[in-house]
């Protein structure tokens, strides 16, 4: 099991949910973060003060996958979040030792996504 | 024929409001129509000028951080009430119970009987205006009220609750009404000196901002204002909305503060003084935005806000003594002084709603303008002073003005000073670090004004059956997931 941390523009977030949930994958979190990299800050005006916010809003997506998985969603967030401009943001790849359903008690490979496709809700 | 019909009927309607008392036998308490109409304007003024306590309740929150949103309710509410009660009982007695240099004596708990006639005795102005003496008591209250409501607006996001509970009882029943009394009733500035205050640039917003301005160099900056390098830093506060909310109400309660202090409808001067206001607000509002769009090339939010009440404020002393054509210099140099005010005095106090410019400053402006653009057929039509430099060519008015000032800054400066200083040294006048970080909100007042923020909030969990339910797994993450951020392109 693999767990898909990456960090994405806002804008990017809808196109990689719909194209996941389209392939199977319709089990995610995304939380709100803030950060720097090479991006720069931006800066605020405030009564002829000035502010700069050094970090900038991002989205966080996590999706924990099988590991035959993993390729194919880490393909779907480069082709939606690159923009070819800096701040496209990064991802990160981590191997999970376990999952556990908390509604039902099992565990393994078969809780982290979708079942099979009448399941899937549609949207 | 109709016209003087149309203006007849209002006139009796208004005049049998008083009458009905005379029905029980009891004397009128005003017993001409006069009387009864300007004590309906006054009290209508006077709580237009009421409702400037929500204008200053929106401006200082939102320029606040969420975490101090809350402080400010409790702090206009109690402030606003110790000053009722202090004013009622000796504030207003020491401003206008008699024509005294320095204070008046009659009139403690508004002890003066309802008629003008009995009431004349103590408060000789009463009288002079053929106004009801409860009117005109709450009409001065209010003004007490905005005065110590600018006191604390510098002092945003650091000071102890008590400090303005101590600080509000001596304001209210000593040091307002004793300036109050010495420029507006008929105390030694007014009558000896005639400096010229109409509504109040100098007795109210100038000696708030000096009250304001000892506190502050008592209280210190914000944690995070100054950086390292010594330099202000901006702390943006959390809704300009507000903001923008709390300067339209005051402007609004203005129209009460300044027309007002016409004391009476009677020849219909308070329509001209509307006038006035308004072209200043807008002047000064219109300076500011262009001075700061020239400076930083941004049209700054809160510097628009500040442009409006420093034209406001400089337009309060002169605006029963200028003609139409003075109220725009007047608000548009009010405009300009406190973009430069702001941005001079944050290099060294932390100042977080601009106050000392836009009511300090700006008051001083207002006051020293009657010395110049005074015109004579005012000057005259109030019996205060001479007409301004623009028509005399004479200095001696805005020498009287410029006296007035310092007078008023220097004695008010001292006073608070000193009592600043004591209750730093007794019970403290800022909260501890660990208090100011966590917000006023749950240190002080033990909750958050916005709760949400800061306590997790259950899901709504509609179509979300606990227990063994056919909801396909995960399909609620996403639907929770999808809606604050979801784009127009969903599926």
């Amino acid at each position: 099991m693999k767990k898909i941390e990456a960090f994405i523009r806002h804008e990017a977030f809808e196109p990689i949910r719909a194209e996941l949930l389209d392939k199977g994958f319709p089990s995610l979190s995304i939380l709100e973060a803030k950060g720097s990299g090479r991006q720069k800050g931006i800066v605020e005006r405030y009564r002829g003060s000035t502010l700069t916010v050094n970090v900038r809003p991002k989205l966080k997506l996590e999706v924990v996958v099988e590991d035959k998985d993993k390729g194919l969603v880490v393909e779907t967030i480069l082709k939606h979040a690159r923009t070819g401009e800096v701040g496209d943001g990064k991802i990160f790849v981590i191997p999970v030792e376990e999952a556990i359903r908390i509604r039902t008690g099992e565990d393994g490979e078969p809780v982290l996504q979708a079942h099979s496709e009448e399941e899937i809700p549609t949207g | 024929m109709k016209k003087r019909l149309l203006i007849a009927g209002p006139v009796a309607a208004i005049a049998s409001l008083a009458l009905p008392g005379a029905a029980f036998g009891a004397t009128p308490i005003l017993d001409t129509p006069d009387a009864s109409i300007n004590a309906m304007w006054v009290i209508v003024a006077g709580c237009l000028v009421m409702f400037m306590q929500a204008g200053f309740l929106l401006l200082e929150v939102g320029f606040s951080r969420a975490k101090n949103a809350g402080a400010g309710v409790a702090k206009i509410l109690v402030n606003f009430s110790i000053a009722s009660l202090c004013y009622w009982a000796v504030g207003f007695a020491l401003a206008f119970g008699g024509l005294g240099e320095i204070a008046g004596t009659h009139g403690f708990f508004l002890d003066v009987g309802s008629s003008i006639e009995q009431a004349g005795k103590s408060i000789p102005f009463v009288e002079t205006y053929s106004i009801s003496p409860a009117a005109f008591m709450f009409f001065q209250f209010v003004f007490c009220a905005v005065s110590l409501a600018i006191v604390w607006g510098a002092t945003l996001e650091r000071i102890k609750f008590s400090a303005y509970v101590i600080y509000a009882i001596l304001f209210s029943a000593v040091i307002y009404p004793i300036l109050s009394h010495w420029i507006f009733g008929g105390g030694w500035l007014q009558v000896n000196i005639g400096m010229q205050d109409f509504a109040g640039s100098t007795v109210v917003h100038l000696i708030g901002a000096t009250g304001a301005l000892a506190a502050l160099l008592l209280l210190g900056p914000r944690v995070g204002k100054y950086g390292p390098d010594g330099k202000p830093r901006a702390i943006p506060g959390h809704s300009m909305p507000l903001v923008g909310l709390g300067v339209l109400i005051l402007w609004l309660g203005w129209f009460g503060f300044n027309p007002g202090s016409t004391l009476g409808a009677i020849g219909g001067r308070f329509a001209e003084v509307v006038v006035v206001t308004n072209l200043a607000a807008a002047a000064g509002v219109v300076a500011a935005v262009s001075i700061m769009y020239l400076k930083t090339r941004t049209i700054d939010i809160g510097m628009a806000g500040n442009g409006a009440i420093a034209g406001l404020v400089a337009i309060t002393a002169p605006s029963g003594y200028v003609e139409y054509w003075a109220a725009p210099i007047i608000g548009a140099v009010a405009g300009g002084i406190v973009v430069y005010g702001v941005l001079a005095i944050e290099k060294l106090i932390d100042d977080p709603v601009g106050a000392l410019s836009a009511h300090g400053l700006a008051g001083i402006w207002g006051t020293l303008s009657c010395g110049i653009f005074t015109s004579p057929r005012l000057a005259e039509l109030n019996a205060v002073g001479d007409p301004g430099l623009w028509y005399s060519g004479s200095f001696s008015q805005l020498w009287a003005q410029a006296l007035g000032v310092a007078v008023a800054f220097g004695c008010v400066f001292t006073v608070s000073y000193a009592i600043f200083f004591l209750i730093k040294k007794t019970i403290g006048l800022r909260v501890s670090a660990e208090e100011e970080d966590a917000g006023l909100d749950i240190s002080e007042h033990g909750m958050y004004g916005y709760p949400e923020q800061f306590i997790p909030q259950p899901e709504y969990s509609t179509g979300l059956q606990l227990g063994g339910a056919p909801v396909p797994s995960g399909a609620t993450a996403t639907a929770a997931a999808v809606s604050p951020m979801s784009t127009t392109d969903s599926k």
